[in-house]
C-alpha cells in the first residue's frame, strides 16, 4: 500500500512542469549562487573607490608618511575646511604628539564605510608606530627585516594515520554539505506539509483513510517526496558534473582543480592563499570521502524523514496553508539554531561541548554532525549519533502519526498546541 | 451481516454516540437517519475503522471487524474529494488498486463501470475539468469499484441533479440485487421509502427508533383516514371526529377523519349512508413525518 501511495506522490510531482524546470535550472542557479559568493569574497561587491583626502596636519606628525593606496589619495592642505573636490579632510591639531596623537578629526560630506574607516585608522596607526620605533633607535632596514610571512601546513593524526588537513577546507566542505541538507529539509518538508493540507482541504483524506491506514498515507507521502528530492539532487549532480567538465574544457585543464575547489570550499581562503592552491587541494583530496559521503547520505535522508513527519503534523493540524505559520516556527527553530550554531560555534570549535551535544540531539545532528565530519569525528561518536538519530526518527514518526490520524479528520477549528497534545492520546 | 453492539464514543467531553446497537441484515438497504450532528458520521467512521469506539464492538459477518476486512467495505464519505490534477481514469485505477485489486482486474472493472455510467468518453480529463455532478459520479464508482460486500454511503445524493440522482438510485438497487448490503446515511427523507428496507433514526447520539420501514410506519399510524365524497361537507361523524375538510376544484370534499378504534368500520357505515363516497384510505405517516415528529419535538 505504501508503495502505491509513494508511487503516486512521486509521479504526480516529477511530471509537473515546475519540477522539470527547477531540475534543469537548478545547476545554473547554484553556479550563479557560488559565483556571487566568490565575487563577494574577492571584494567585487565592495569594490574600492578611490577617495581624495585632504590632510591639514598642524602637528607635523604625518609629514611624509601617508602613502597613497587603492582607497585613498592624500593631498596636503592648509585650509580649515575641505574644498569641493576632495572627499573629506583630515584635521590633525597642533596638540597631537607622538605619545598622545589625539583630537584628530575627519570632515566629509559622505561618511566613510566601515572598511574604509578601519583602513584609514590602520594607516594612521602604522605611521605613528613606525615613528615610535624609529625614535626608539631602530633603523628602517631593521624594520623591513622584521616582517615575517608564515604559513602553516596542518596535519591530523587520526585512526587512519597522519595526513594533511586544512581547517578552512574542512569547514568549507562541512558547511556546503550542511547547507544542502538544510535546504533539502526545508524545501521538501514544506512540500509534505502542503501535500497534507491539500488532501485535507480537498476532502480526499477521508476517502483515502477508509482504504489505507493514516500512517501508510503519511509515510507514502513522505517517501514519495523524498524520492522526488533525491531525483532532483541526482539530476543536479549529473548536470553540474557535465557543466563543470564543459567549463573546465573551455578554461583549460590545469584550471579544473581550482574550479572544483572554489565550488567545494570557502572561496576567500582559496583566493588569499593563492599559491597554496596545491596544498588546499591536497587537504581536500585527503578527506575521508567514503565516511563523509556515507554520513552525509545518512543524515540527509534521516534528517529529512524526521522533519517531514513534523511537517506532516503541521499540515494535518490546520485547515489552510495560511494557518501553518504558528506551528512552523517552533518546528523549524532547532533546524535554524543548528545551522546558525554550525556557522559559528561548531566551525570554530568542532570538538567542543556545544558541537558535541548538538551533533547528538536528533533535531540538530543532521546539520551539526555533517559540519563536524571533515574534522575527523571518531567512529564511536558518529555511531552513537546515528543510533540516536534512528531512535529520534522512530519516536518522532510515531508521535506524528498519532496526531496526524486525528488532525486530518478535524475540520473547522484552528488547532492549538493543547489540542495537538490531546489528540496524541486519543484512542484508536 | 453487520452487528453494532453498545457502541459509545466521546470527544473531549462531548458524547457523539451513546450505547448504540443496530443490526444490518445481509442484502438489505439500511437507512441511517438523523439530523445533522446526531452522530451518523461518527458511527460510520467507527464501522470503517477510521476511529475506534470507546466502548462496544462491531461484528462483520459474525466476527469483530478488523483491518483485513476493510477491502470488503466501500465507503463514500459525506466530505469527499478527489485529486484534482489527476486524470479520471488514473484516479479510478489508483483507488481500485488501493482496495487490493490487481492492475489487470482494476482496468477491467474501471472500464465496465465507466461504460455503464457513460463516463468512458471523459476518462482522459483531469478531475478539475469535471462538473460537480461528474465528480460525484466518479466518486460513486470509486466507492463500489472493488465489488464490496458492504457499501456505506453518507449523504450520497447531495449535489446531484435529479437525473443523476435517479441513476445512482438505480445503481444502489442494482448493487443490492447483486447481493451487496448498503448502509445509506441521510438527513433527506425523500428517497428513504423507495430504497430502504430497514431504518434507524439517530438523534442526539442515541438510536431513538429502528425497524423495518413498513413496520415503523404502521407503528406510528394514528387511525387517521382520508375520505373524498360528494354532497355537503361533513361536520361530525359517528365513531370518530372530523379533523378538517377542504373543497376540491370539482366541488367534491376531502375530509380528514380520526377513528376512535383501529378499524374504520363504524365511520365507514355512517359515511356510505350519508354521502356518495369516491375514495377512502388510511393515512399512514411517511418516514419524513415520523422523523419530523420525533426530531422536531426535541429541537
Amino acid at each position: 500500500m505504501i508503495g502505491l501511495i509513494t508511487r503516486r506522490e512521486y509521479l504526480s510531482r516529477v511530471k509537473k512542469k515546475s519540477f522539470i524546470i527547477m531540475t534543469l535550472l537548478g545547476p545554473f542557479l547554484i553556479a550563479a549562487f557560488y559565483g556571487a559568493i566568490i565575487w563577494m569574497a574577492i571584494g567585487g561587491a565592495n569594490e574600492e573607490t578611490l577617495h581624495l583626502i585632504a590632510v591639514n596636519d598642524e602637528s607635523g606628525l604625518f609629514q611624509e608618511d601617508l602613502k597613497n593606496t587603492g582607497r585613498f589619495q592624500f593631498v596636503k592642505t592648509n585650509n580649515e575646511v575641505p574644498v569641493e573636490d576632495v572627499f573629506g579632510q583630515l584635521n590633525i591639531p597642533k596638540t597631537a604628539t607622538l605619545d598622545q596623537p589625539k583630537g584628530i578629526v575627519f570632515v566629509s560630506e559622505n561618511s566613510l564605510t566601515l572598511t574604509e574607516r578601519s583602513a584609514l585608522v590602520n594607516q594612521l596607526e602604522a605611521v605613528i608606530e613606525k615613528q615610535k620605533l624609529l625614535r626608539a633607535g631602530l633603523t628602517e632596514s631593521t624594520l623591513d627585516s622584521v616582517k615575517a610571512d608564515i604559513q602553516i601546513t596542518e596535519k591530523i593524526s587520526s585512526e587512519e594515520g597522519i595526513k594533511e588537513s586544512n581547517s578552512a577546507v574542512n569547514a568549507g566542505v562541512g558547511f556546503v554539505a550542511a547547507f544542502l541538507i538544510y535546504i533539502f529539509i526545508f524545501m521538501y518538508g514544506v512540500q509534505v506539509m502542503k501535500g497534507v493540507v491539500e488532501e485535507k482541504t480537498n476532502r480526499i483524506v477521508e476517502v483515502m483513510i477508509s482504504s489505507v491506514k493514516p500512517f501508510q498515507l503519511m509515510m507514502g507521502k513522505i517517501l514519495g517526496i523524498a524520492l522526488v528530492g533525491l531525483t532532483q539532487l541526482l539530476a543536479w549532480l549529473i548536470l553540474s558534473g557535465v557543466m563543470i567538465s564543459v567549463i573546465s574544457a573551455f578554461v583549460g585543464l590545469d584550471q579544473a582543480p581550482q574550479t572544483m575547489e572554489q565550488a567545494g570550499m570557502n572561496a576567500p581562503v582559496a583566493m588569499q592563499q593563492g599559491g597554496e592552491a596545491g596544498q588546499v587541494l591536497n587537504a581536500f583530496l585527503q578527506l575521508p570521502f567514503l565516511k563523509l559521503i556515507g554520513a552525509f547520505t545518512f543524515y540527509f535522508i534521516f534528517g529529512y524523514l524526521l522533519y517531514s513527519a513534523l511537517f506532516a503534523v503541521i499540515g494535518s493540524a490546520v485547515d489552510a496553508e495560511t494557518d501553518t505559520q504558528q506551528f512552523m516556527f517552533p518546528v523549524t527553530l532547532p533546524l535554524i539554531f543548528g545551522f546558525v550554531a554550525a556557522q559559528s560555534a561548531v566551525i570554530n570549535n568542532p570538538h567542543g561541548e556545544l558541537a558535541y551535544w548538538l551533533s547528538m540531539i536528533p533535531l540538530t545532528s543532521p546539520i551539526v554532525m555533517v559540519v563536524r565530519m571533515p574534522f575527523d569525528v571518531p567512529w564511536s561518536e558518529l555511531l552513537l549519533s546515528m543510533i540516536l538519530m534512528i531512535f529520534g526518527f522512530i519516536a518522532t514518526t510515531w508521535l506524528a502519526a498519532r496526531i496526524y490520524r486525528i488532525g486530518i479528520l478535524m475540520y473547522g477549528k484552528k488547532a492549538s498546541w493543547k489540542e495537538l497534545w490531546k489528540w496524541l492520546w486519543y484512542k484508536g | 451481516m453487520l452487528s453494532i453492539q453498545h457502541v459509545s464514543k466521546h470527544y473531549a467531553g462531548k458524547t457523539a454516540l451513546n450505547k448504540v446497537s443496530l443490526e444490518v441484515r445481509e442484502g438489505s438497504v439500511f437507512g441511517l437517519l438523523g439530523p445533522n450532528g446526531a452522530g451518523k458520521t461518527s458511527l460510520i467512521r467507527i464501522i470503517t475503522l477510521i476511529t475506534a469506539p470507546d466502548e462496544g464492538e462491531i461484528l462483520f459477518q459474525g466476527q469483530p471487524i478488523t483491518r483485513d476486512l476493510i477491502t470488503r467495505i466501500g465507503y463514500l464519505p459525506e466530505e469527499r474529494g478527489l485529486y484534482r490534477k489527476m486524470e479520471v481514469i488514473e484516479q479510478a485505477l489508483y483507488f481500485a488498486k488501493l482496495k487490493g485489486l490487481s492492475t489487470q482486474e482494476a482496468k477491467t472493472r474501471v472500464k465496465d463501470w465507466f461504460q455503464r455510467l457513460d463516463m468512458w468518453s471523459w476518462r482522459g480529463k483531469k478531475v478539475e475539468e469535471l462538473s460537480k455532478g461528474m465528480q460525484q459520479k466518479l466518486q460513486f464508482v470509486l466507492t463500489v469499484i472493488h465489488n464490496p460486500k458492504l457499501i456505506i454511503l453518507d449523504e450520497p445524493f447531495t449535489g446531484f441533479d435529479p437525473v443523476n440522482a435517479e441513476v445512482i438510485k438505480q445503481e444502489i438497487l442494482h448493487l443490492k440485487e447483486q447481493g451487496s448490503t448498503v448502509i445509506l446515511s441521510t438527513h433527506r427523507m425523500e428517497s428513504v421509502e423507495e430504497l430502504c428496507d430497514d431504518i434507524a433514526l439517530i438523534n442526539k447520539s442515541e438510536v431513538v427508533l429502528s425497524g423495518e420501514v413498513e413496520e415503523v410506519r404502521h407503528r406510528y399510524k394514528k387511525n387517521e383516514f382520508e375520505v373524498i365524497y360528494e354532497g355537503e361537507a361533513l361536520e361530525a361523524i359517528e365513531g370518530g371526529t372530523v379533523l378538517h375538510t377542504t373543497t376540491l376544484k370539482n366541488g367534491q370534499h376531502r375530509s380528514m377523519l380520526s377513528s376512535q378504534t383501529e378499524s374504520p368500520k363504524q365511520m365507514l357505515h355512517g359515511l356510505i349512508d350519508q354521502r356518495e363516497v369516491h375514495a377512502f384510505k388510511e393515512l399512514i405517516p411517511s418516514i419524513k413525518d415520523i422523523f419530523i415528529e420525533i426530531v422536531g419535538g426535541s429541537i
